[in-house]
């Protein structure tokens, strides 16, 4: 049953996710892949869109994902259930808070996890590239697309103008101060000029 | 041990305290732009600052333990402030107030999206996003990199996570319990590595 596939797969999310919602990008990039439900460059959009709207990326993400497979009800279902994890976990942490606090154990898994999770930053980072800058099948080809096959790599064609726009945001949001919102209508605006 | 615990908690709260907390969860939800992150700080304004119903103390657990907890930063902040306040009707009443304005536009963006994304030009601005969204992503990775790995160790879980996730192509959820699992036996092998040498030279 859809609905139980979708709750199942977001509690997985809310249960397993640490560090933010960049992190939490390849873990729903992996489900995504397994269960067929969009293209995992669509669910690159809604992350893109989250820079731009309300709330966190992850409840954007559970809305978008639901709604698209199963209506509003997948959407409320897919919402609940990657809620569902924090609201057991810190009702009982709140409880327990000094013990939770002075744990060697917690202390401990949270040394690794937090390093973990810039890999799994990172491991978003190639996500976003990939989807960005390699040609998606299921797109139209752009302009200034360049198969790669003399340099051995067939089958992959780079976009070379998306190069440019990720180049251009990147030193823009570094040297110059760009913030992310008219980073994100500029990446669009060139987006639509150059590719 | 439960007259202590109890009272942290404030006592139960009238239908109109709920309402607020349900608006003010709801305005914080839907102002802040960008991820959960943004709002923690607004939190910390509106019910420390503005209502004082969490002390400025416990508002420091509150954002440490949502940021230790798996799940979303800004709905564990928001269903300990809620429980704070209310119990489990508080962290109901919290949550519900902090979700659903994203989730409403996300609906609302869902419906025009899906119709217009054959659309050239909506494929063309959003292969730009993707693009530009990339970098964001490097240079908040690059922050938060930079303020947690701060020695050898750090530096080999995250690269080690990194490669098990990309190039071993191992799922998610197992690199996490793997970076977890070796923080842990690294963590009790220091402390034991200490007593040790504290028992040595007293």
């Amino acid at each position: 049953m859809i609905y139980l596939e979708l709750f199942g797969v977001f509690l997985k999310i809310g249960l397993f996710g640490f560090g933010g919602g960049y992190a939490m990008v390849p873990l729903l990039e992996g489900e995504i892949a397994s269960h067929g439900w969009l293209p995992v460059r669509e669910f690159a959009d809604i992350v893109a869109i989250s820079q731009m709207t309300p709330g966190p990326i992850m409840v954007n993400a559970a809305t978008y994902i639901g709604y698209r497979v199963a209506g509003v009800l997948g959407s409320a279902v897919a919402t609940f259930g990657v809620s569902l994890p924090s609201f057991i976990l810190v009702v009982l942490v709140a409880h327990s808070i000094r013990m939770f606090k002075e744990s060697l154990a917690v202390q401990g898994t949270l040394s690794g996890i937090r390093p973990g999770t810039i890999g799994l930053i990172a491991g978003a980072v190639v996500f976003f590239a990939r989807m960005s800058m390699l040609h998606q099948p299921e797109l139209p080809i752009f302009r200034g697309s360049i198969g790669l096959d003399w340099v051995g790599l067939p089958g992959i064609t780079v976009v070379l103008p998306a190069v440019g726009i990720f180049l251009a945001i990147l030193i823009g949001s570094r040297t110059f101060g760009l913030k992310p919102i008219p980073a994100v209508i500029l990446s669009a605006v060139l987006g639509i000029v150059f590719l | 041990m439960g007259t202590s615990m109890r009272s942290t908690f404030e006592e139960r709260r009238s239908v109109g305290d709920l309402l607020t907390m349900f608006l003010s969860f709801f305005k914080i939800g839907a102002f802040t732009i960008g991820g959960g992150y943004a709002m923690l700080p607004l939190m910390e304004q509106e019910f420390v600052q503005n209502r004082k119903w969490v002390d400025p103390v416990e508002i420091v657990d509150v954002f440490a333990v949502a940021q230790s907890l798996p799940g979303v930063i800004a709905i564990n902040a928001s269903i300990y402030i809620g429980y704070k306040v209310d119990r489990i009707r508080g962290a109901l009443v919290a949550a519900l107030g902090v979700i659903l304005p994203s989730f409403l536009v996300i609906l609302c963006i869902a419906a025009v999206l899906l119709r217009f994304q054959e659309n050239l030009w909506v494929q063309k601005a959003f292969a730009g996003v993707r693009a530009g969204v990339t970098a964001l992503i490097l240079l908040a990775g690059i922050k938060l990199g930079k303020a947690i790995l701060k020695n050898y160790l750090a530096w080999g879980i995250g690269i080690g996570a990194f490669f098990l996730l990309v190039i071993v192509r191992i799922q998610a959820v197992v690199v996490i319990l793997a970076s977890a699992l070796v923080g842990l036996g690294t963590y009790i092998w220091q402390q034991r590595r200490k007593q040790l040498r504290e028992k040595d030279n007293p």
